[in-house]
């Protein structure tokens, strides 16, 4: 187990100064990087999914050099990544632990589940009140319909 | 919100409703009060309605307002692609208030957070349609003379039926209602509304047909139980005649009772019952055009 633990570790390297998101589910790993905007640092980022860990079969993790995220730009990914915390790097070391929270609104990042919805007509910011957090429930502010978490869309 | 809009029947509190209802009674008494004189009203109509657009049309012109806009999609730059926010953008420089339906729902709040003037929701999808929950109000003020200790049956479509809903909602801010659900099977009232009902405490009962109940009522709303609503033919063939209401059913029902529907009915109120003195629904349309009077001033600061 020792042995398997320090192989997982190789898998992806340390970083001297940033932030390495953790726990994530495996198929969120894209949304993840989407919502952050990953996709455009000019940062160095490495991730791997799959991976083994004791809470989740398929985690992903995603380290990223000199970046540093505020808390409410971290909770946008609570909706897909509940569990994942985050370690802040100075130096190779930890220097701080986050959790992510599911904030009281949402906007953006999710889609209104209802079709006859005004924001799935026109190019519109989608934005939910959270009245439920486990298991998530958005009421859209436009049409008051529910979202709940099983019909949830990343926009 | 600075601007007064009215979006759904949850933006007024229960003063606001209270204030309107005043408001509509005097209206009704002189419904001729030119407040609206030198103003223009955009009526804009994205998809057709009868009742709502004349009798708005109507409170706006014996307010001695003017009116512009268009009664269906079809007639306006929405058939050459235009957003709806550009429309409203445009519209909201013309015009000092923005009365607007349109088949998406959620496009009427959309439309109030484009537009520099109030907007009110003339009824947005299946989501809020809050004038008809006023002008139902008024309705029940006037034959009951009050909102307190009221018993409601609502019968018909409640899972679709948006002015319950909303009636609920409304009531529901008042002391001690009692509301009776007569729907079939797969129209039920939705979950949410009960959850609603049973935090605030307020006591509901369901049932599947009223004739032998209908005596405890104050007030029967009745919807329509439309055919394309229900995913099997034959469960709506089992329950069509089952939310008809007849002239002899209302026998033993209280001197008090009366009979509101949004209208248009098809068949769901006997042609009987019309002259019985406790259908009230053909003077609920009349009603409209007070309380959308009392709306249109209160958006405006008028009065």
């Amino acid at each position: 187990m020792k042995e398997h633990k320090k192989k997982l570790k190789l898998k992806v390297s340390a970083i001297s100064e940033g932030t390495v998101i953790d726990h994530i589910p495996s198929e969120s790993l894209f949304d993840v990087i989407s919502i952050l905007e990953l996709d455009k640092t000019p940062n160095m980022i490495t991730f791997g999914a799959n991976l083994d860990s004791g809470k989740l079969v398929n985690k992903a993790i995603i380290k990223v050099s000199n970046q540093f995220f505020e808390n409410d730009d971290i909770n946008r990914i609570a909706l897909i990544a509940p569990h994942a915390k985050l370690n802040i790097i100075r130096d190779y070391e930890v220097v701080e632990k986050k959790i992510v929270e599911v904030p009281d609104r949402v906007v953006g990042i999710v889609k209104c589940f209802n079709p006859k919805c005004i924001t799935n007509a026109e190019p519109i910011t989608t934005s939910f009140a959270v009245i439920s957090k486990e298991p998530i429930a958005l009421k859209c502010k436009y049409c008051e319909k529910i979202t709940y978490e099983k019909q949830m869309v990343i926009k | 919100m600075n601007k007064k809009d009215l979006i759904s029947i949850m933006d007024y509190s229960k003063e606001d409703y209270l204030r309107i209802m005043d408001m509509a009674a005097d209206f009704e008494e002189n419904p001729n009060q030119t407040l609206l004189e030198g103003k223009v009203v955009a009526s804009l109509f994205f998809e057709p309605s009868t009742r709502t657009r004349l009798s708005f049309e109507t409170a706006i012109n014996r307010m001695g307002g003017r009116i512009v806009g268009f009664s269906d999609s079809g007639s306006s730059s929405v058939s050459k692609g235009e957003t709806l926010h550009d429309t409203i953008r445009m519209v909201s420089q013309y015009a000092d208030l923005i009365v607007m339906r349109h088949p998406l729902e959620g496009s009427a709040r959309y439309a109030a957070e484009v537009s520099s003037v109030p907007v009110i929701n003339a009824g947005d999808g299946a989501n809020q349609h809050p004038t008809q929950t006023l002008l139902d109000m008024y309705s029940i003020l006037k034959t009951q003379k009050t909102f307190d200790n009221l018993n409601i049956f609502m019968v018909g479509d409640l899972r679709y039926g948006r002015t319950v809903h909303s009636l609920l909602m409304a009531i529901s801010q008042f002391e001690n209602p009692i509301f009776n659900f007569i729907a079939p099977e797969e129209l039920q009232m939705p979950e949410e509304y009960k959850i609603y009902l049973r935090e605030k405490g307020i006591r509901f009962f369901e049932h599947r047909e009223f004739t032998d109940i209908i005596s405890e009522a104050d007030i029967v709303y009745m919807t329509r139980v439309q055919k394309e609503r229900f995913s099997d033919p034959m469960e709506y063939e089992k329950v069509k005649n089952v939310y008809i209401l007849r002239n002899s059913m209302l026998k033993n029902t209280k001197p008090n009772m009366r009979i509101l529907h949004p209208l248009p009915r098809v068949n769901e109120i006997a042609t009987d019952v019309d002259k019985n003195e406790k259908a009230y629904y053909f003077q609920q349309a009349r009603n409209g055009v007070f309380a959308r009077e009392a709306i249109i001033s209160h958006a405006l600061n008028l009065k």
